[in-house]
């Protein structure tokens, strides 16, 4: 039996988050792919409360929520890539940077996405609000974890390469290099790093996801 | 509107002589506001107390957390820290010279985590349903807080305290809204927990009787009072 196993989906953002940390760490783990339509007995076992990806499962002992477990693997596997940093206070910034992006922003997207005028004015707005927060975090730093990817860059792939996909198969664009200079340097910068590239899902895969999301969303509503 | 809490703030003051370096920005019914009462309690911190009108947010507030404009932040040397759970692990590890909060172990530390990040979706959207729902989505609350609570329960087992022996990162998390629990039996017929955990009602007890926690909480009517000032706010739009 594998010591670490990661219970995902193929597009999914949250689960590939871990599965970034585990390839920072240089961790072996099994890979089980889930069918959100007939979810495993194993996933339902392990995460009762929300039955959904990701898992963790380090020595039978299961982990989930994504930010929780990112959190987990930095403080097992010490010795390389750290994710955190170690002062207390930017430790606290970076959880709540994640947050924002968790929590504001991916509610936000969702407005922009299926609100209806005023709620997908104040989706936009949100939306670029987050983005700002994030451009001016990052600074002159090449990473928000300065030199090397941390637990904030995991984070935002999310922003990176999921809101990107979105975007396009939306038809949006409010995550331009003019109004995020700082932000849209790090994306080119994050995506083209090898590890990223070869863990995360290509773009063009997740584009025709979304649009048929979005189209199906959206004849649901008007019919 | 500003709800001064019941007791004074000198009575917080403990043996830190730098309180001009801790700020609390905090509205005195808030579960969240709470925690953050009670964490500085626990570890004996003394900091000035800043009570926010949530109706006229300060210019500090605004400046300190202008991304989401809430309560409570902790402004630590000039600089802030939001969220309640953020704010309590970053206590913890500031002031590491006793009372430990969270457990050491990282697979303990994860499942603390888990729960109090499972407090802060699953008890308060329940919790938010009972406060403000109407009568179906109220009862469809209380279901669920009975479920949680359940869940909870079983968490606890029977230990003294969620992580343990000791009262901790947990235990803060969820006192403030086991406040809630009490008011709840008042005006919206919440009784169940008595007989379904009693393990979790005695634990409950337990953590109302302790000196940071009784100083920290606002009584079950400020709380009362407090939800009908945001229910006359919302009537008028």
């Amino acid at each position: 039996m594998a010591e670490v196993k990661v219970y995902g989906i193929f597009a999914g953002p949250f689960n590939r988050r871990v599965e970034l940390a585990l390839k920072l760490k240089g961790v072996e783990y099994e890979y089980i792919e889930e069918d959100r339509s007939n979810k495993s007995a194993e996933l339902v076992k392990y995460n009762p409360i929300y039955k959904q990806v990701p898992v963790l499962v380090h020595n039978g002992k299961p982990i989930c929520e994504s930010l929780i477990i990112l959190e987990y693997i930095d403080e097992t596997w010490q010795a390389i890539a750290p994710l955190l940093p170690k002062d207390p206070y930017q430790r606290a910034m970076a959880h709540f940077l994640a947050r924002l992006i968790d929590e504001k922003f991916v509610m936000a997207k969702y407005k922009v996405c299926y609100g209806k005028g005023e709620e997908k004015e104040k989706g936009r707005g949100e939306t670029c609000e987050v983005l700002k927060y994030l451009d001016n975090e990052l600074q002159d730093k090449i990473f928000f974890g300065g030199d090397n990817i941390g637990f904030v860059d995991i984070v935002a792939s999310y922003v990176a390469l999921w809101f990107g996909a979105i975007q396009e198969a939306i038809g949006v664009e409010l995550l331009t290099k003019q109004k995020f200079p700082k932000l849209s340097k790090w994306i080119d910068e994050f995506l083209s790093c090898r590890i990223i590239m070869e863990n995360l899902p290509p773009r063009e895969t997740l584009v025709p996801l979304y649009k048929a999301q979005f189209e199906a969303a959206t004849q649901k509503a008007s019919s | 509107m500003t709800l001064a809490p019941q007791k004074e703030p000198e009575s917080l003051s403990f043996k830190n002589n730098m309180a001009e370096e801790v700020v609390l920005l905090d509205y005195w019914p808030s579960p969240f506001g709470t925690r953050a009462r009670i964490a500085l309690a626990e570890k004996g911190i003394s900091f000035i107390h800043k009570f926010e009108d949530l109706s006229n947010k300060s210019h500090l507030l605004m400046k300190m957390n202008p991304v989401q404009q809430r309560v409570p932040v902790l402004v630590h040397k000039g600089k802030p820290v939001c969220e309640s759970d953020i704010i309590i692990q970053y206590i913890d590890e500031v002031w590491n010279h006793s009372f430990p909060l969270l457990p050491s172990e990282p697979y303990q530390r994860a499942k603390a985590r888990f729960l109090v990040d499972f407090i802060n979706k699953k008890v308060h959207e329940s919790s938010v349903k009972v406060w403000m729902g109407a009568k179906e989505e109220q009862e469809n609350g209380k279901k669920e807080l009975l479920e949680w609570s359940k869940f909870l329960e079983g968490e606890l087992g029977d230990k003294l305290y969620f992580g343990g022996d000791v009262f901790g990162f947990v235990d803060i998390a969820l006192v403030p809204f086991y406040n809630w629990f009490i008011v709840f039996k008042t005006f919206a017929n919440f009784n169940i927990i008595e007989t379904e955990c009693p393990k979790l009602v005695m634990w409950g007890d337990r953590c109302l009787n302790r000196d940071s926690v009784s100083k920290s909480l606002p009584t079950t009517d400020q709380v009362y009072q407090a939800y009908l000032e945001f229910k006359r706010g919302w009537a008028h739009g």
